[in-house]
């Protein structure tokens, strides 16, 4: 694809000037952004590994439930605005590539342009107490 | 639209293709003759809602007490909801996308015999973009312009009157510079110029812009302009 569609360009736009982390994907599930904010909590700047398409995402990062337990695929937010087109949230523990682990709320939304075209996936992330 | 109007003569189907519903690109439709003779059929394409039909929303002008003929009462008319993608008339291959200005708004990229038009009336490329002009990816109307033999392109404000109207979705006339470039067209044809600039201000910044242009030619959008793509 030479260009990106019109929806993401202007997201992206606007991700980069705020300072929630926020992590976008076209609507093949490749990871196209994330913001500066992001960066901080994912242990790596977005330039020095990304874009990362779909299969290199999966196991990029380890992602566990708030107990340590595994988290299937299919229950991350991500992967639900992705698959299903609907809203998604829950808390979880990920590693960092810093090696840092970290708690955070994730919230992932579908992107939905006019006309029902499906463009990806935002989402927007806290850290927490772990 | 409506000067246009008059020199259609001999033909039985007129397109109108519309990149969106602000005023100033829609005031001249109902006054655009061939819409008025049921000899002539018109299908007008305007950018898709995912509310309401082009026709729905064209109705609110196109109907008392803002005009005094109804869509319906119009014989010989037809209006196209384009999404993103492509379409044929006639033989020309009319790509739109969606670009940066307020609201749902269109480019239109017309190609025929490897020739190629791209129309970019209203377009702010560089809003909030921290790299403009050096990243295609991530640059509004780059798919539509890109290799172009004429772009027609917004060239609304000088770089003082942008900072103050950042948002307002036009380019400034570096800019616009910027954006041909990127985009490697061979001809830009400067447009939809602010209606507060005069003669005097319009040929000054044709000349800065002649100079400045690196690989492709300026040319003045100008009132009845035909060019040859």
């Amino acid at each position: 694809m030479a260009q990106q569609p019109l929806e993401l360009i202007l997201l992206r736009q606007l991700a980069s000037h705020l300072v929630i982390p926020m992590w976008m994907m076209d609507e093949q599930g490749n990871l196209i952004y994330y913001n500066e904010s992001a960066e901080g909590l994912l242990g790596v700047h977005f330039d020095d590994v990304g874009p990362i398409n779909s299969e290199q995402l999966v196991g990029k990062w380890q992602v566990t439930q708030m107990d340590g337990s595994p988290l299937p695929d299919y229950d991350f937010p991500v992967v639900v605005a992705l698959s299903k087109h609907k809203p998604a949230h829950r808390s979880l523990r990920f590693q960092g590539l810093d090696g840092v682990w970290r708690a955070v709320e994730v919230t992932a939304l579908p992107l939905e342009g006019q006309d029902g075209r499906f463009l990806g996936v935002l989402a927007t992330f806290w850290e927490v107490d772990d | 639209m409506r000067a246009l109007g008059a020199e259609v003569r001999d033909v039985e189907k007129v397109d109108v293709l519309i990149t969106h519903l602000h005023m100033d690109h829609i005031q001249g439709l109902p006054f655009f003759s061939p819409l008025h003779d049921p000899d002539i059929w018109v299908d007008v394409w305007g950018p898709v809602s995912s509310h309401q039909s082009l026709q729905e929303r064209l109705n609110r002008y196109l109907s008392p007490p803002l005009f005094p003929i109804r869509i319906r009462d119009l014989e010989s008319v037809a209006f196209h909801d384009v999404a993103p993608g492509e379409f044929h008339l006639d033989g020309i291959q009319v790509t739109a996308d969606l670009v940066s200005h307020p609201g749902p708004t269109l480019g239109f990229r017309l190609e025929e015999g490897g020739r190629a038009l791209t129309y970019l009336p209203d377009h702010e490329p560089a809003l909030g973009a921290h790299d403009f002009p050096n990243d295609s990816y991530w640059t509004s109307g780059y798919a539509l312009a890109r290799g172009a033999d004429v772009l027609i392109h917004d060239s609304q404000y000088t770089d003082e009157e942008y900072a103050e109207r950042l948002g307002w979705g036009h380019s400034s006339y570096t800019h616009v510079l910027g954006f041909a470039g990127l985009c490697e067209v061979d001809r830009l044809m400067t447009f939809h110029h602010d209606p507060g600039h005069t003669d005097e201000t319009l040929d000054e910044a044709h000349v800065r812009l002649q100079q400045a242009a690196r690989g492709f030619e300026v040319i003045p959008g100008t009132h009845g302009a035909v060019i040859e793509v």
